[in-house]
């Protein structure tokens, strides 16, 4: 199995990612934002950072490298993409999965171990359902961000729920941004594309105090075909 | 070349936490009786196709499902 793992010009948690993704089996390799080619590889990682510093909006203008260009055509095609974190809003902006991330409720930045629920029982094809079968325990990840407000007009809402989309909420109580209706990861609608905004490559090592965050890699790598 | 001005802000019925925060820090500063405070930002552009300003802010300036957009055009 091959990973890509981008990297924007003020990417600054494509190391981490990495090494979660070789810690799930397989190899991993950068992907620079100027590529535009993604031959030979199986499932990609958007990962969290300032991408061009996040001038305008966050990920307003990573969405347009030639990178992700190659990026929303290996979704059409079907291939699994997870985007964490910055990886989530340039996955959002980028019009690949549903929603907007907006600034944290309270105004400040949040750097914290939450619980994560995996929803189950939905049509996801990945960290939905994998996920979820494995246990029905929250997982135990990081979230480090200022704007995470998961965001989307209550039609819209409706429709990402009633379709299986929400892959993940913060644990009762435990929302660090304000997030609609606790939502803390959703997929698009055909389930291979994955937003998250806890960092699940900073939990896949036992030193960091979990290593809950290795299960959203595995998923990642089931899902392939 | 025409010079233009585009005005975004956050949709109605969006929790701007900016604005409630400039909003609450205002009475203490002695400025009663300000209130609805919205935060957006204002870009200012010259543009040889002005027509093209709307698509354009549609692709990158704004993001529509979030905020709205106003063009101003001298």
């Amino acid at each position: 199995m091959m990973w890509a793992v981008l990297q924007f010009p003020g990417s600054c948690d494509e190391r981490d990612a990495l090494h979660a993704c070789s810690l799930a089996g397989g190899e991993a390799r950068l992907v620079w934002h100027e590529e535009r080619d993604l031959g030979g590889i199986d499932a990609v990682v958007v990962p969290g950072g300032f991408s061009y510093g996040d001038y305008l909006r966050t990920g307003a203008i990573a969405r347009f490298s030639p990178a992700m260009e190659a990026v929303a055509e290996f979704a059409a095609a079907g291939g699994p993409v997870l985007g964490i974190c910055n990886g989530f809003q340039v996955l959002c902006e980028a019009g690949l999965l549903p929603g907007a991330l907006l600034l944290n409720e309270d105004l400040r930045f949040h750097c914290r171990q939450v619980d994560l629920v995996p929803e189950n029982g939905s049509s996801g094809r990945f960290a939905t359902e994998s996920v979820g079968q494995t246990t029905t325990r929250a997982l135990s990840i990081p979230v480090k961000h200022g704007e995470g407000r998961f965001w989307a007009p209550p039609e819209m809402l409706d429709e990402i729920e009633a379709n299986g989309q929400v892959a993940y909420r913060y644990a009762p109580g435990q929302n660090p941004n304000g997030s609609a209706r606790d939502i803390a990861g959703v997929t698009n609608e055909r389930g291979n594309v994955l937003g998250l905004m806890p960092h699940p490559e900073h939990a896949v090592d036992p030193l960091t105090g979990s290593t809950d965050g290795l299960r959203v890699f595995e998923a990642l790598a089931g899902s392939r075909a | 070349m025409a010079k233009a001005r585009v005005l975004i802000r956050p949709k109605e019925g969006i929790l701007d936490p900016q604005g409630k925060a400039v909003e609450r820090a205002l009475p203490a500063l002695g400025f009663e009786g300000v209130e609805h405070v919205r935060v957006g930002r204002m870009v200012e552009l010259e543009a040889e196709d002005p027509e093209r300003l709307g698509e354009l802010c549609e692709k990158l300036l704004a993001n529509p499902l979030i905020e709205d957009y106003e063009i101003q055009t001298f």
